[in-house]
């Protein structure tokens, strides 16, 4: 009965909720200088406006491992500060994942009651399993890192404490 | 303080959603399959819809689930943050001293398992 349904939600959905402005969470989501603080620790430069570019640049820990320069790629669909992000996202680090091609990524920033915004990152992986199984933390045994969950939750421990997690 | 207030509510939200086995059964069917319809859902439970919807609520109000329309559909996401959150920030902290304590534990079984028989009585 839920055949057709099966197959085509390749759809993943995350959600956290920050004690930050909206404003900080889309700084934090696309100023280089906040996005190489959390998760990867990648760097990333986006030019903010439909067709620009985007790219998420290998930090030194993660070039040591070989990966290279440009970790992540993609190119801006959408882009409404401090609300809105739509981007497409390829993943360069693995030839499997690269040869996926480009995945769409949304990120919706919404004030919420007492100074918490709630910040909800959809990411759309049809045609991509490696990928998918990479974002959803899948492969942190391998060291990996946990994906979107472990991201976020990184995100959300430094704009409440201005620190990392241990570790 | 107010900050430690609010993330202190939310994880209770989190552990009193957990502490319920048909709300871990419907957080893992999700895992195994995600975006499912609460029609899917209910199909693997002896339960009303009601009572599922009640449960979902539950799961959504906490965060865990998080909805989105597809045409006429409405989906349910599994969002494992929150979980993620309660793990970097309650169970990393303790899993150094649980580790070395269970390691501990360990030695010490394995040591009196050396002992001769007679002298253990």
């Amino acid at each position: 009965m839920a055949t057709a349904n099966e197959a085509k939600v390749t759809t993943q959905v995350y959600r956290v909720y920050i004690k930050a402005t909206p404003q900080a969470v889309w700084d934090a989501i696309t100023k280089p200088e906040w996005t190489e603080r959390y998760g990867y620790g990648a760097r990333t430069e986006v030019d903010l406006r439909p067709g620009g570019a985007f790219r998420g640049l290998s930090s030194a820990a993660m070039r040591s491992h070989g990966a290279p320069e440009v970790a992540v790629d993609g190119q801006v669909i959408e882009a409404d500060p401090p609300r809105k992000l739509v981007q497409t996202w390829r993943m360069l680090m693995d030839a499997q994942m690269a040869g996926e091609g480009f995945t769409r990524l949304t990120y919706e920033i919404e004030e919420g009651k007492g100074g918490v915004t709630k910040l909800t990152v959809t990411h759309e992986l049809e045609g991509a399993p490696s990928l998918a199984a990479l974002v959803a933390g899948k492969l942190e045994p391998t060291g990996a890192g946990g994906g979107w969950s472990w991201v976020l939750s990184d995100l959300k421990t430094l704009l409440e404490t201005g620190a990392r997690l241990e570790g | 303080m107010v900050t430690y207030y609010v993330d202190v509510a939310d994880d209770d939200r989190v552990f009193k959603a957990l502490a319920d086995p048909t709300r871990r059964f419907l957080l893992d069917r999700l895992y195994a399959r995600d975006g499912r319809t609460l029609t899917e859902l209910e199909s693997e439970l002896a339960m009303t819809r009601f009572g599922v919807m009640k449960h979902l609520r539950v799961l959504e109000g906490a965060g865990l689930v998080v909805t989105r329309r597809s045409g006429r559909e409405k989906l349910h996401f599994l969002n494992p943050v929150p979980i993620r959150v309660i793990h970097d920030r309650w169970i990393d902290k303790y899993r150094e001293r649980r580790a070395s304590a269970l390691a501990e534990l360990k030695n010490e079984l394995e040591r009196q398992a050396w002992q001769p028989r007679t002298r253990r009585k």
